[in-house]
């Protein structure tokens, strides 16, 4: 009997694993990760050079497909998986900086309008506000038209995007926070209010901030590839997920996969993103775990 | 009520006069606001219209009279001419707007029918395989990108089974093919977003001590999931409309663009492609104030629906 039982539970065991823990997330953020450094040497092919002759290749499994270019080719070429790996180091370079811009941004904001309170925090917690019922994603394609695409500018916009929540989330949390004894034991013993906004709130709200920037990345990578899509986002000729499923959409009656591919991309970064938060959430609060 | 009213005015004011400060500014961006009046090849202006647009736009004067005489016209509905149409950018945003109208509303239908009803069952499933199939569809909506959405279910029911068209208008307010498939591109995430939220809710009131009592009373399953869960579990996806408005007009920008829909969105595609400042910027500024005047309007119903919002 217990063999038995000690027989099945080392049967469960990978099981329960992948149960209790993200694991496939994990390993489809690592890969990504992974491609987005080290794009440049396991590209098969160069992703922005034309080779007009094997214009719309079909996936290797295809009768016409060739091993060549496992996913096929685009209208000019240019092989979709190597246009997909180069496509994760830009995303995830614009990505990144754009989600710790905006986190950073809505960190201090949060922290010290929740601290201090009074007037700056009546204008902050305004502007927030008013900049949240407003149509964010025409006034960042008035700024695009404005100043021109480029990589600066798209991580400014994909910033402002970010950071309201930000301050929201830990502006509540700060203010719980102040009112706890050892926030006023620290003001007995005569900390500054720097000291204690870094060293005994910070830490308190940093899980919270975490868990912010894993969910928010998900939101910040799907209006990356939208504005892309559009045309208003990473400028060309360097690949990106949502400027191949626009460029090639015209075609996808004749070469359905050179829109397929990057979109089931998106879509698995942005599952495992918000999968990974929900997750780190429960982890940190279980007390926040959903019904 | 009142009060919440009156607050609510006033930070709709603040958000619109924002929304202005942003655009009058970077049309400033470049240093001479005129320079956003010159098509894209240089070309669509000569000395003459230089001349006008300065007296027209006050650039003698400050810059506060400058946004003054700027929000004056506006208030006035004059907006402005679009350089690529060379209209009234009003006149041309008045003729789109029914489209992007009739596309958010059947999105919102659509979202609000299928999420709401869903999320209970959900809820009422808890655990088994529906509740796993629904929770999925949630997840998926709120991952995928709508974009690609759209042009797989086009690859899909319009280019390999040819049951329904790819895009366009077509003809019908209500009764309208083509509005099938977008539409539904549209609904998706405020679906999703109405689904998980209606289901937490209605597992909350489910857990409450009143319902607990009227259990304890004898009062039957469906009375108990419909009456007392139901009834008190529809305010938190009520309060979710506001940003389901705002989802619907920020993804009928790419929704129309997937589907050449003839509206708002589509227009200011156009317009960012055309370099057509005038125009985007009305577009703009029109989508801001019905945003504005939408999230009012839904804030007074939802005060109304819960009364422990009035008095607080």
């Amino acid at each position: 009997m217990l063999a038995e039982n000690t027989i099945t539970y080392g049967l469960l065991r990978p099981l329960q694993f992948i149960r209790r823990y993200p694991v496939v997330p994990a390993v489809i953020i690592a890969l990504l990760i992974f491609a987005a450094i080290f794009a440049p040497w396991i590209e098969p092919h160069n992703p922005i050079k034309a080779d007009v002759l094997n214009r719309h290749t079909p996936p290797f499994w295809a009768e016409e497909g060739s091993a060549k270019f496992l996913l096929g080719t685009d209208a000019l070429g240019r092989d979709v998986l190597s246009r997909i790996i180069g496509g994760a180091r830009i995303t995830m370079m614009v990505v990144a900086a754009a989600v710790t811009a905006g986190v950073l941004l809505g960190t201090t904001l949060g922290l010290v309008t929740g601290y201090f309170g009074g007037l700056i925090d009546d204008i902050v917690m305004r502007v927030v506000d008013a900049w949240s019922i407003l149509p964010q994603l025409l006034i960042i394609i008035v700024i695009v038209l404005t100043f021109g695409q480029g990589l600066e500018i798209l991580i400014a916009v994909l910033a402002m995007l970010s950071w309201p929540g930000a301050v929201r989330l830990v502006r509540a949390e700060t203010l719980s926070l102040r009112s706890r004894e050892y926030v006023s034991l620290a003001k007995v013993a005569g900390a500054s209010h720097t000291r204690i906004l870094l060293r005994h709130i910070l830490p308190g709200v940093i899980n919270l901030v975490i868990v912010t920037a894993t969910l928010g990345t998900g939101t910040i990578i799907l209006a990356e590839a939208s504005l892309s899509f559009l045309g208003a986002g990473i400028p060309p000729p360097d690949p990106s997920w949502g400027k191949m499923v626009g460029d090639e959409r015209q075609y996808v009656g004749a070469a359905w996969w050179a829109t397929f591919f990057p979109g089931i991309a998106i879509a698995m970064v942005v599952m495992s993103g918000n999968f990974l938060g929900d997750w780190l959430r429960d982890h940190f609060d279980p007390t926040l775990r959903q019904l | 009520m009142a009060r919440l009213i009156l607050r609510r005015i006033l930070l709709g004011l603040i958000a619109l006069i924002g929304a202005m400060l942003i655009l009058f500014f970077l049309a400033r961006a470049a240093g001479d606001p005129r320079y956003v009046f010159i098509g894209p090849e240089g070309k669509g202006i000569d000395p003459e219209t230089w001349e006008r647009l300065g007296r027209k736009l006050h650039l003698d004067k400050p810059v506060p009279v400058q946004f003054g005489f700027w929000v004056g016209s506006l208030l006035r509905g004059d907006f402005g001419d679009s350089i690529t149409l060379q209209r009234p950018v009003l006149q041309v945003i008045r003729e789109k707007a029914p489209n992007t109208i009739q596309l958010g509303m059947a999105a919102w239908v659509m979202g609000t029918l299928v999420g709401v009803p869903l999320g209970v069952f959900s809820a009422t499933n808890r655990g088994r395989f529906l509740d796993y199939l629904f929770r999925g569809f949630a997840f998926a909506g709120q991952a995928l990108p709508v974009f690609w959405v759209g042009i797989v279910l086009i690859f899909i029911f319009a280019a390999q089974l040819q049951w329904l068209p790819a895009g366009t208008r077509g003809e019908g307010f209500f009764i309208n093919k083509n509005l099938i498939l977008p539409a539904i591109t549209l609904a998706w995430l405020p679906a999703a977003a109405y689904l998980r939220i209606t289901r937490t809710a209605m597992l909350e009131t489910m857990e409450s001590e009143y319902v607990k009592f009227a259990r304890a009373k004898g009062v039957g399953t469906q009375t108990l999931w419909w009456k007392h869960g139901f009834r008190n579990a529809i305010i938190p996806p009520l309060t979710l409309s506001a940003f389901v408005l705002f989802g619907l007009m920020n993804g009928a920008v790419i929704i129309e663009t997937v589907f050449s829909w003839p509206g708002l969105g589509r227009l200011a595609i156009d317009a960012l492609w055309a370099s057509d400042f005038p125009l985007l910027a009305g577009i703009t500024i029109i989508f801001g104030a019905a945003f504005v005047v939408g999230i009012l309007l839904l804030d007074i119903v939802y005060a109304f629906l819960d009364p422990r919002i009035k008095y607080s």
